[in-house]
């Protein structure tokens, strides 16, 4: 292990380290902290100056109650639900069948394919944005729900098949080619062998793809124009201009509109981690 | 011998030639509409002028103008403080790598609790980068953010007139960094690198759970220790962390845009632009679209991420070669 662990280095050493970490972390998180200690003040305090000091009263819950009761906040939040949670379904359950394609078959395009994939996902939004704004204008798919839901889960794909073909090809063959001398049907391989296998692997996409849709910006402003399709992080930006110098309600929306990935995090950790390291450091 | 039951056979002859396309086509399909198809309509769009608009026929108005984008280009001075910011970006975001693996080492230890302290040193990244935006957009705020707090408590003095106003003298006044020309962007950036540096972070501890325990121990044994192991021994190991943590700096770094909308939408006078916030701007302005200019922001945009894209490529083909 390296460093050397400070268990070694004897108990003083040990409890200096101890003392030391949450000092660091404070540091780290300052400016998070920061806007959560802004969302429990009044606004009396925040017009006072008081910004930094200990707060005149605590107003946590009237602050995050106002967030929803004074704006659309909760028509934003619900609007993200409904865009990430198809997302991820489309984009994993398709990436699954295209990973198990471009893993298994031995073909000759598999990977040129691959690397269209691989190389989509890294592309600037910018080169797609006006043919594909142009294009959910003609259809009439510009500012809805489904307009955004259907771009993010077919950029995602991309992403998507990238891991899951990697994570395919990671396991043994042999299950795959003695299914098949058993006469077991294509499909009925991938169902029934291969699925199984790769839970792990719809898990970390599924927590990562959420977060990575939930936080977008971009294509809510690229593909909405009104209020009623918009997702929270564009909400927070309209917010933003409706609360002017009501720094708490801004800091209460932020905080709302960040805790469903945090949540994610918190749960899927393992899993979370595993998605963005194995996609490519194996 | 019946039709059918040759049918039958040469779909059962062809099984393992035809079930990939099978399982590909949905994906694929799919995928070329809204990824692969735009980007070569974009790249044919930038030689076109075009608000967007459609005739009463459904013939678009668009016009062929050849490469006058690309001239207007080269003498507009946005595009190119444009292209500086983001060579900047590209410079300072790069910061993240080293900075990433410091903490890295810091955290790597197994006293107790270390696992939920990773997971909030981790925090920043799973936050969305609009908050991001916001929290330091008032954190650099010079009348109540943090910096401008604490500015007043350096060099200011506070005066409490008859009314009970409190006023502050302060020797210069606190730096307004998002207005500045000359500060903002790298206000911007030293945002941008909070959760960049915490993504560094985490590839760097899970490479270094990966470290081989034996060479390690090989290299105490050696007399290697401090920046010499790490240098010599740890380093190498962690290449496939280091190519990873590279790639996504880079690819954040230029696609950097929530930051600049939600802090400075480019201003002050254009000096936080970057192609990807110009593009969006120029694109979809107050004033019109102007898709073939905006296309052509794009496609530079594109052919830079393009090198990017091609190097990481050629490196996964190596790989795939020496592979199965």
């Amino acid at each position: 292990m390296f460093p050397r662990p400070i268990e070694k280095a004897g108990p003083g050493a040990r409890i200096g380290y101890q003392l030391l970490l949450p000092f660091v972390l404070i540091i780290w998180l300052l400016p998070l902290l920061a806007i959560f200690a802004t969302s429990i003040r009044s606004g009396a305090d925040i017009n006072a100056g008081n910004v930094f000091g200990w707060p005149g009263e605590f107003a946590m819950i009237e602050n995050y109650v106002a967030v929803f009761t004074r704006s659309q906040a909760s028509m934003y939040f619900i609007n993200s639900i409904l865009i990430t949670v198809p997302s991820v379904a489309i984009s994993v359950s398709l990436a699954c069948l295209a990973g198990y394609a471009l893993a298994i078959y031995r073909f000759r395009v598999a990977l040129p394919l691959f690397f269209l994939f691989v190389a989509g996902n890294f592309v600037p939004f910018q080169i797609l944005m006006v043919p594909v704004r142009d294009m959910s204008v003609r259809v009439g798919l510009y500012d809805t729900i489904a307009g955004q839901f259907l771009f993010h889960a077919a950029f995602q794909t991309g992403f998507c098949t990238l891991f899951m073909r990697n994570f395919i090809k990671a396991l043994p063959f042999d299950l795959i080619e003695s299914a098949r001398i058993e006469g077991v049907k294509e499909w009925r391989i991938f169902w029934f062998v291969v699925l199984p296998l790769v839970r792990p692997a719809l898990a970390a996409l599924a927590v990562l793809i959420f977060t990575f849709v939930w936080n977008d910006f971009f294509w809510a402003n690229v593909l909405t124009q009104g209020e009623s399709a918009k997702p929270i992080t564009a909400g927070v930006r309209a917010l933003n201009g409706q609360f002017v110098n009501n720094w708490h309600l801004v800091s209460a929306a932020s905080l709302i509109a960040a805790i469903p990935p945090v949540i994610m995090f918190f749960l899927m950790q393992r899993h979370f981690i595993a998605g963005l390291t194995l996609g490519a450091v194996k | 011998m019946d039709v059918k039951a040759t049918e039958h056979s040469w779909l059962l002859r062809n099984k393992l030639k035809i079930a990939p396309w099978v399982f590909l086509i949905p994906a694929l399909a799919f995928f070329a509409v809204y990824v692969i198809e735009p980007i070569f309509e974009s790249i044919w769009l930038s030689f076109y002028e075009w608000n967007g608009l459609y005739r009463a026929d459904g013939t678009s108005t668009a016009v062929w103008v050849g490469v006058d984008n690309y001239i207007k280009l080269w003498d507009d001075p946005k595009f190119w403080t444009s292209l500086k910011n983001n060579l900047l970006w590209l410079l300072l975001f790069m910061l993240a790598v080293p900075i990433g693996l410091m903490i890295a080492l810091f955290l790597n230890q197994t006293v107790s609790g270390m696992r939920i302290y990773k997971s909030l040193f981790f925090f920043p990244f799973v936050i969305s980068q609009v908050v991001v935006g916001l929290i330091f957009g008032w954190f650099y705020n010079p009348d109540f953010g943090v910096v401008g707090s604490v500015w007043k408590a350096l060099f200011c003095e506070e005066t409490i007139n008859i009314v009970g106003n409190v006023s502050f003298r302060c020797s210069s006044p606190p730096p307004d960094i998002l207005s500045s020309p000359e500060f903002a962007t790298y206000g911007i950036i030293a945002a941008g690198l909070w959760p960049q540096i915490a993504y560094c972070m985490i590839l760097y501890l899970t490479g270094l759970n990966n470290v081989a325990a034996d060479q390690i121990e090989a290299g105490r044994l050696d007399g290697a220790k401090g920046w010499r192991m790490l240098w010599f021994v740890v380093l190498p190991q962690l290449r496939p962390a280091t190519f990873i943590a590279v790639v996504v700096t880079v690819i954040g770094a230029l696609r950097s845009f929530d930051m600049i909308a939600i802090m400075t939408q480019g201003g002050p006078f254009g000096s936080t632009n970057v192609l990807a916030y110009y593009m969006y701007e120029t694109a979809i302005s107050e004033y019109g679209e102007r898709y073939g200019y905006g296309s052509a922001i794009a496609t530079v945009l594109f052919l830079i991420m393009l090198i990017y894209i091609s190097y990481f490529l050629w490196r996964m083909y190596q790989d795939e070669k020496g592979g199965r």
